[in-house]
């Protein structure tokens, strides 16, 4: 199948095309560079990423496995007029997953008109009964996005995965576009790259647009960390550090009379905005898990209460459901009156009999899916698995089909990627993040590319061996 | 039948607790079988009370108390009047629409035994909702004992299944557990309960479950003692499980160990005293 | 600032002048145990660097009796003494990490290779591989410090470092002085005893102050002046003295910047001004081991103080 895959710089992975314009000069410097020129370059490269500390921890190690994420050198390029099109099927797709949160925490009128099924919201963990009524600023649910598409053809993009909780990955996008700045200034004089620096700009006036009516007051934002033993804690830090906020762990913060505060070493502080990344689960012991140490103690009851936005807001992992994922062609019809821009993958619902028997009678062929499963763990990708973990999928399958839906085989682009034996096709995915305030939508051009560095995978997570590159959006 | 209820719960810190914060879920609503003749919710050390309503409609109180403690007192007294209605729950307040009680939560995860448990009744009684639900009571009752040793307010249903004991939130959470098993939607109900046995100290508030059955309504079903509820049951919070409708959820900062010291008195009350029955004093 | 940061910044900076200290003392007392017994004296030098450095309690616990394998692996690399100069260092980094936006980037540096180049020692070595440890050890805190002083702002974030260095060293200096203050006694001395000539320049080596002493004093080695030197000498960077200028500067610092004063302010002018007025022979008079006993309990004092206002 990879045979068929799109190559974002030949068209053909074989090269047998002619190379896409928006990458002739970019090949021409591959071509006539030395290898040891590359070479230095990609071992400097690692040397930045491990001063900085830009690492990740494994999940169940200890700290001394603070691991690098892969880095590609060689950059993906779309052009000005791909990246439009991307970016209105993005603000649409956004604006209706925003609508659909509001409406299922709201009125539920798109479960009274039969667009959702209502046991699918309501039986689904993520939907947080909590949020039932209450009204949060501007109707903003999701604040940060993280859509993941992908591209299967010269004009095909399909989305792949909404991450609407706390997606992570953005700190790559701007420490990999530094990088590249660095070791290859004479690549930027030649290329029109749209620069993506501004995004802890649009996300602090995303943040500070939907704090609480405050009187007047300056509103105070802050980070809100699970700590640093967590795998994105450096992108936590990070971010902080380039929002100018506080990077602040639930001790720091308290409740009283249902208003928010940190402690400073000037006392306490009040907090107006919460950029959060921990999961709803552990943000409050009195109404969440009750063994969470990583919550604040009467949070919700202050978010309740309108005093203080938490970004995102609660209860939004119900819109990156990968079953109810596979409405969202229907959610966006129904919130926007318009035609989705943007396609989903074709996917079949196992919890529908036709669907599920269509499936188990192509599990080689197809990619199966746990809905309430992340980070590529509880998939079965039929093409690359044994008959031993088809049998096995196929009982899990049986047994509750409910949990699952599947999709075929995509042909994932291609992008040339530095591997050990000199440059290759792998295959490639790209999280562009959305950020909704009050009144817009922000999206600095380009995003998060994902790369599979094993030859053939499709799987491009970092937690299964994925790498990423520098995304580049060329004003023509 | 006329219930008094005195309930104290008193949490004694090694060293003073600071910033203590409370959610108590603690005071009943009427419904057809139940009228609160009166009731109160009183905290000590003096703090912030402050009644409002969770997402299911339970009646809250958020407590907050700001100086350090080294003792804290939650008295809650009151009287209920109460009507025996075979366990039907009729005119109460229900803002949660019946498949959410379909959710299975952390507490309430099924296994293989419960599954199976589940898969023997539905096989026995088909699509007969209600007959499914009383072999469910009667089959907990007979494969499960009341012990209050082995299990803690953290103990799964599933654990407790396995063990064949637990106390009245156990057996309850198993219940809960195999009828949306079945595709019953079911809720956790904490309350109080009057003994017939006229003994009126007990160790721990009550709790049993509801289950929807089509066509009927809210059945309350109580697999601690095998019954359905009667006058004898005082309802006060519903939720998908323990923690959803739990009297008191809490946090505090430092305070050191934390003992709990429980004394809940259920009774009913004397009679008023009529003319003529009366002795005059003085 | 973050409560929780300016207490990392003020423990981080702790631990790594610990780390120095506890080096310091493993010098000098290598030092002391090379020379043959009649000029070291009867006592164990062993047991007297772990009461300076160590928790005795904890290595009694651990260990049978003090010698030099023992004492070195407890003080330099044991994991259960928290106290240890891998646990500094280790602790110190922890605080760094949770940090590291209040740091500087040579800060974070600094520690982090520290960090990393840890792992390359055990108590394996001999003697002379273990002092260049002790050198290795000087030199990262040495290099910490300087790049502390060199690139940070000047603001709350630094002062909450120099508040944590000086009131460590003051309570570095003050133990020193607790165990050896016997040795310091005028009565004691017997003129031309060569047996505390080199205990007496042990305690100078241990805070880096022989060759200050002879520049302040510019006299042989006298018990009371080398107490007077850790003591009141307000040039001497690890005198209590010195330490509490250093204290009252930075508390007022920031008490100016947040436009309020409070208990620790209060306490540690009140230390100052005692040190200032008092002399070396009053405090002989008074007894030098309560001086000593009183100072500490009042520098552990301070460190609730400013830990109550500022760090929680």
């Amino acid at each position: 199948m990879a045979a068929t895959a799109f190559d974002e710089m030949n068209g053909t992975p074989d090269g047998a095309a002619p190379v896409r314009s928006a990458y002739e000069s970019l090949r021409r410097w591959l071509d006539e560079k030395p290898g040891e020129f590359f070479d230095t370059r990609r071992s400097q490269a690692e040397l930045f990423f491990r001063r900085v500390g830009i690492t990740f921890a494994v999940y169940g190690d200890n700290e001394t496995s603070e691991r690098l994420i892969p880095f590609d050198i060689i950059p993906r390029v779309l052009t000005r007029s791909e990246w439009s099109f991307l970016e209105r099927g993005l603000t649409q797709r956004v604006r209706a997953l925003n609508a659909f949160l509001a409406d299922i925490y709201g009125p539920q009128d798109c479960i009274k008109a039969g667009i959702v099924p209502g046991d699918l919201v309501y039986r689904n963990p993520h939907y947080r009964l909590e949020m039932k009524d209450v009204k949060v600023p501007h109707d903003v649910y999701v604040h940060i996005a993280g859509i993941d598409v992908v591209r299967v053809g010269e004009n095909k993009f399909h989305v792949l995965e909404d991450n609407a909780r706390t997606p992570s990955g953005v700190s790559y996008m701007l420490e990999n576009r530094e990088v590249m700045m660095r070791l290859f200034p004479e690549l930027f004089s030649g290329h029109r790259v749209a620069p993506v620096e501004d995004y802890p700009d649009a996300l602090l006036k995303t943040l500070r647009s939907v704090a609480p009516d405050g009187g007047g007051r300056d509103p105070v934002v802050a980070l809100l960390t699970p700590g640093r033993y967590n795998s994105a804690y450096y992108e936590h830090s990070f971010l902080a550090d380039k929002l100018g906020v506080e990077l602040v762990e639930a001790g720091d913060l308290f409740v009283e009379d249902d208003v928010v505060f940190m402690r400073t070493t000037q006392g306490p502080t009040r907090v107006d905005v919460i950029y959060r990344r921990i999961d709803d689960d552990f943000l409050d012991p009195l109404v969440f898990r009750p063994d969470s140490a990583l919550g604040v103690p009467g949070l919700m009851n202050a978010y309740r209460s309108g005093n203080v936005t938490l970004a995102n807001a609660v209860g939004t992992g119900i819109s990156d459901d990968k079953a109810v994922y596979t409405y969202m062609p229907e959610i966006v019809r129904f919130f926007t009156g318009e035609e989705p821009l943007l396609e989903n993958v074709p996917t079949w619902r196992c919890r529908e009999p036709g669907a599920l028997s269509h499936v188990l009678a192509n599990l080689p062929d197809l990619v199966v899916k746990e809905v309430n499963g992340s980070g590529g763990y509880g998939m079965l990708v039929g093409p690359h698995a044994s008959r031993q973990e088809i049998e096995d999928f196929r009982r899990k399958l049986k047994h509750a089909p409910d949990n699952f839906i599947a999709q075929p085989t995509l042909s994932l682009s291609t992008c040339p990627t530095f591997v050990a034996s000199g440059v290759a096709p792998r295959h490639v995915d790209l999280r562009p993040f959305v950020l909704s305030g009050a009144r817009e939508v922000r999206i600095v051009p380009g995003g998060l590319t994902r790369v599979a560095l094993k030859e053939g995978s499709l799987v491009v997570n970092s937690s299964q061996g994925g790498g990423t590159k520098d995304t580049w959006v060329l004003d023509s | 039948m006329r219930i008094r209820i005195a309930h104290e719960t008193r949490y004694s810190y090694d060293k003073p607790a600071r910033g203590v914060l409370q959610i108590l879920r603690m005071t009943p609503r009427d419904h057809d079988g139940q009228h609160v003749v009166s009731w109160r919710v009183e905290p000590q050390p003096d703090g912030r009370l402050r009644p409002g309503e969770d997402s299911y409609g339970n009646i809250c109180h958020a407590f907050e108390t700001d100086e350090p403690v080294s003792a804290l007192v939650l008295t809650v007294t009151g009287e209920v009047e109460t009507h025996d209605m075979a366990g039907l729950v009729r005119g109460s307040l229900e803002r949660v629409p019946d498949d959410f009680y379909l959710r299975a939560t952390p507490l309430t995860e099924s296994d293989d035994a419960i599954r199976g448990f589940a898969a023997a009744i539905s096989r026995d009684c088909g699509t007969d909702t209600l007959a499914a639900l009383h072999r469910l009571l009667v089959g907990l009752n007979e494969r499960m004992v009341f012990d209050t040793n082995p299990t803690d307010s953290g103990t799964t249903a599933a654990e407790a299944f396995r063990m064949g004991r637990g106390v009245c939130q156990d057996l309850s959470h198993v219940f809960l557990s195999a009828a949306r098993q079945l595709g019953i939607p079911a809720r956790y109900v904490s309350g109080y309960f009057h003994r017939a046995d006229g003994v009126s100290d007990q160790e721990a508030g009550h709790a049993w479950a509801e289950a929807k059955v089509p066509g009927i309504g809210w059945i309350g079903f109580d697999p601690a003692n095998g019954i359905s509820p009667t006058d004898a049951h005082v309802r006060v919070a519903v939720g998908l499980d323990y923690l959803a409708a739990a009297p008191i959820r809490g946090s505090r900062r430092g305070g050191g160990r934390e003992t709990l010291d429980v004394r809940l008195r259920v009774d009913t009350p004397p009679a008023r005293q009529q003319q003529g029955q009366g002795q005059r004093q003085g | 600032m973050l409560s929780r940061t300016a207490d990392s910044l003020f423990w981080l900076s702790r631990y790594t002048e610990r780390a120095d200290f506890v080096a310091r003392i493993l010098d000098a007392t290598i030092r002391l145990a090379t020379l043959p017994q009649s000029y070291s004296g009867e006592r164990n030098e062993w047991d007297s660097a772990l009461e300076s450095a160590g928790d005795v309690d904890l290595f009694r616990s651990l260990y049978g009796s003090a010698n030099e394998d023992t004492v070195r692996d407890f003080l330099a690399f044991s994991p259960a003494n928290p106290s240890s100069i891998r646990n500094c260092i280790e602790t110190a980094r922890e605080n760094a990490r949770s940090v590291r936006t209040a740091l500087t980037g040579e800060m974070w540096d600094d520690l982090n290779c520290a960090w990393l180049e840890l792992k390359n020692f055990d108590n394996g070595m001999g003697r002379e591989e273990f002092s260049r440890f002790l050198d290795w050890v000087k030199r990262v805190v040495l290099a910490f410090d300087g790049s502390a002083y060199r690139t940070m702002l000047r603001s709350d974030a630094f002062w909450f470092t120099r508040l944590g260095s000086a009131l460590e060293r003051a309570d570095n200096t003050a133990r020193i002085l607790d165990v050896k203050y016997n040795l310091l006694l005028p009565q004691t001395e017997r003129p031309g005893g060569s047996l505390d000539y080199f205990q007496w320049t042990t305690i100078l080596r241990e805070v880096s102050a022989l060759t200050a002493y002879h520049w302040v004093y510019r006299e042989s080695i006298k018990p009371w002046l080398v107490a007077d030197l850790l003591i009141l000498n307000r040039q001497m960077p690890r005198s209590l003295a010195n330490c509490y200028e250093i204290l009252v500067r930075h508390l007022d610092l920031i008490a100016d910047d947040y436009g309020r004063r409070g208990a620790s302010q209060r306490m540690a002018a009140g230390m100052q001004s005692r040190l200032t007025a008092a002399k070396i022979t009053e405090i002989f008079d008074g007894g030098l081991h309560e001086f000593v006993t009183d100072f500490l309990a009042d520098n552990n004092k301070l460190g609730h103080a400013i830990a109550e206002q500022y760090l929680s």
